[in-house]
């Protein structure tokens, strides 16, 4: 299983890529809705392409509430 | 139009519903790809007997207060069926608010009954404020296999042997009590009667009908106003179907239009937006040759469909794009936020009604909506039938606070009666929201700015500033308040609403990176809905009262006199 960093650090390529933002600008406690300029579908959309990069499933309320990319790599490390 | 002045209440409606349709299919709940529950009414009645029963056996007593905590699925309307049935005041709340927020609402309804999913529990139960609840009875749906459930009971396992008696209720009597916004020291609960949801029941379906067959994708969550009464209420009513989908990503939406084969659904504009999105990239993606033609065949539709929607038409010319949503679709239904009027454009040019709506939880639903005779991107509609909207004080444009009188509109706001003086003057509902009757004399609103200190979100959220300050508290300034800065510096557009931290610093203060790095940290521990846009230096003390209260008007007065709009620094 990969380690909680691994996760985080794959979490923010997947993001980068995906929303066209250069990876140096992201950083683990980053708000990701400010940091990628995403609503709350688009951050739905982010959570599909991360349960395709890890092969989990992750229902839609585990992103209830959480905003930042390490609060996200916790929950998806639980379900590792 | 349909007639429902036969029924005293909705529990009364709702449960000869069942038995008039017994084999039409009611409800379908899918999780992704696979479908989880299809029920028919005969199917839904037997769910809610036990449930009834078990209510029944539980002290369940007429006008008991039960809240709804739930993401849309098949056990929140069996659950509010029940409640109904068993002569209770449904307390539907936001699943999107905080565990301290759920636990405030729960403490100001007095709600002694509580259904709620396993991990909206499980953040109630970890919540500081926990062993305030007040709550006596608590349902858990779905909650896993030897869990202690904190003195819950497992929703699954309520349940009782026998036939349960309906209690009746009056039209006068309280249906729910529905929270508008405001968690803040003052929570708006709005008093909304049976006699409310019938009437706006009826005046809704005369407009948009719903009969056995039709199915209505159920996006919104249930406890929003829209889809309470366009996802419950009126098809069931009417013998029509709900779709419910237990994840909201955009694929799986887009998958259940084709799947289910959708006549209507009701979204906020932001999902709007979102399928706009979708489709012009797929436009964008045909052939030159394909697009042209695409394109010429958009035009003649939008020529055809001037006077009105020809759906049939529509569908023969574009076929493909129809195909896309299904097949059946009749129209969009937005609501719940301002909608840009290019956006509704772009679907009718489609062929399929976006029809834009204005409603506010103290007046039930909906207040006006475009009936598409001819259809208007750039207002609100018209009044629905039995709804009187007029416009107070008018200037030399016409503009001025819309104000409401229907039988559709709330009785009173809960345990606040200054507040509903303020609010419903005379047996008119002053909303806070200003507009104007169109010049082309058929009827109808456009809304221009809103009167009052709060924010409507994209996704269809009323957010008052007032509420979210308690989340700077402490912030090392001398002092703080928080604006809608389209109330500071009034504009005659809807849209473009955020909200403004305004600081006064200490003497000698200078406003540094930590100061700015705290700022961010709380403004995240709010939801991200519910964030401060930007802040605003102010240079002067705040104006106060007697018992040092900001005195709110007088300060965005001096404000918006004093600063410009752009003097707002992003966060």
């Amino acid at each position: 299983m990969p380690t909680t960093d691994r996760t985080l650090d794959e979490i923010l390529n997947l993001a980068a890529s995906h929303f066209n933002v250069p990876r140096e600008k992201l950083t683990p406690d980053d708000d990701f809705f400010k940091t990628l300029g995403i609503d709350s579908l688009q951050a739905l959309d982010l959570l599909t392409r991360l349960e395709h990069h890890f092969r989990i499933e992750l229902p839609d309320y585990e992103l209830q509430g959480v905003s930042d990319f390490r609060t996200l790599a916790n929950r998806i490390q639980a379900r590792l | 139009m349909l007639d429902l002045r036969q029924y005293a209440s909705l529990g009364a409606a709702l449960k000869d519903a069942l038995e008039r349709w017994p084999n039409e299919t009611c409800l379908i709940e899918a999780d992704r790809d696979h479908e989880k529950v299809r029920l028919t009414y005969s199917d839904f009645k037997e769910m809610a007997r036990p449930l009834c029963r078990a209510l029944e056996d539980a002290d369940f007593k007429v006008g008991d207060r039960a809240a709804i905590i739930m993401t849309n699925q098949s056990k929140w309307l069996i659950s509010a069926y029940s409640i109904f049935f068993c002569g209770g005041v449904l307390v539907p709340l936001d699943y999107k608010l905080t565990a301290a927020e759920h636990l405030q609402l729960l403490a100001h309804s007095k709600a002694r009954f509580l259904v709620v999913e396993y991990y909206l529990w499980r953040a109630i139960t970890q919540s500081r404020g926990f062993a305030k609840l007040t709550v006596q009875i608590v349902l858990v749906t779905e909650a896993p296999a030897g869990t202690d459930l904190r003195g819950a009971y497992r929703w699954e396992e309520f349940r009782r042997k026998g036939e349960p008696q309906l209690v009746a209720r009056q039209r006068e009597d309280t249906a729910c009590i529905v929270y508008s916004s405001g968690t803040g020291g003052r929570p708006k609960g709005c008093v909304l009667t049976h006699d409310s949801y019938l009437e706006q029941c009826a005046s809704l379906t005369a407009w948009y009908p719903f009969w056995p067959g039709v199915r209505y994708l159920s996006i919104l969550p249930t406890n929003h106003a829209i889809d309470f009464m366009v996802g419950f209420i009126g098809p069931f009513v009417c013998g029509a179907c709900v779709v419910h989908l237990r994840t909201l990503r955009p694929e799986f939406v887009r998958d259940a239009f084709v799947r289910y084969r959708i006549t209507y659904v009701g979204l906020v504009p932001m999902v709007l937006k979102n399928l706009e999105r979708g489709l012009r990239a797929k436009f964008d993606e045909l052939k030159p040759r394909k697009r042209w033609m695409l394109d010429r065949l958009i035009g003649m539709n939008k020529m055809l469909t001037r006077g009105r929607p020809r759906v049939g038409i529509s569908r023969r010319l574009l076929p493909q794009v129809h195909k896309a949503f299904g097949g059946e679709l009749r129209a969009l239904i937005v609501g719940g936020a301002f909608t840009d009027p290019s956006t509704l454009q772009f679907f009718y040019d489609l062929g399929i009604p976006a029809t834009c709506g204005y409603g506010l939880t103290e007046a039930c639903t909906a207040v006006t909506l475009n009936d598409l005779k001819p259809f208007r991107a750039d207002t609100v509609g018209k009044p629905l039938p039995g709804t009187e909207v007029r416009v107070l004080n008018p200037d030399a444009d016409g503009i001025g606070e819309v104000a409401v009188r229907s039988r559709a509109v709330m009785s009173h706001y809960l345990d606040d009666s200054e507040q509903t003086a303020r609010t419903i003057v005379e047996g008119w509902l002053l909303t806070g929201d200003l507009g104007r009757f169109d010049v082309d004399g058929r009827g109808h609103l456009q809304l221009v700015g809103r009167k009052k200190n709060m924010i409507v979100t994209e996704g269809g959220k009323n957010i008052y500033p007032e509420d979210i300050e308690a989340v700077f508290e402490d912030l090392p300034v001398k002092e703080f308040c928080v604006y809608a800065a389209n109330y500071l510096w009034p504009q005659k557009t809807l849209g473009n609403e955020i909200l403004v931290l305004v600081l006064r610093l200490e003497q000698n203060q200078q406003f540094d990176d930590r100061l700015r790095e705290e700022m961010v940290a709380r403004n995240r521990r709010l939801a991200d809905f519910k964030r401060v846009g930007g802040y605003l230096l102010w240079e002067k003390d705040f104006p106060r009262t007697t018992s040092l209260k900001i005195k709110r008007e007088e300060l965005a007065a001096e404000i918006g006199a004093g600063a410009a709009r752009k003097s707002i620094v992003e966060i």
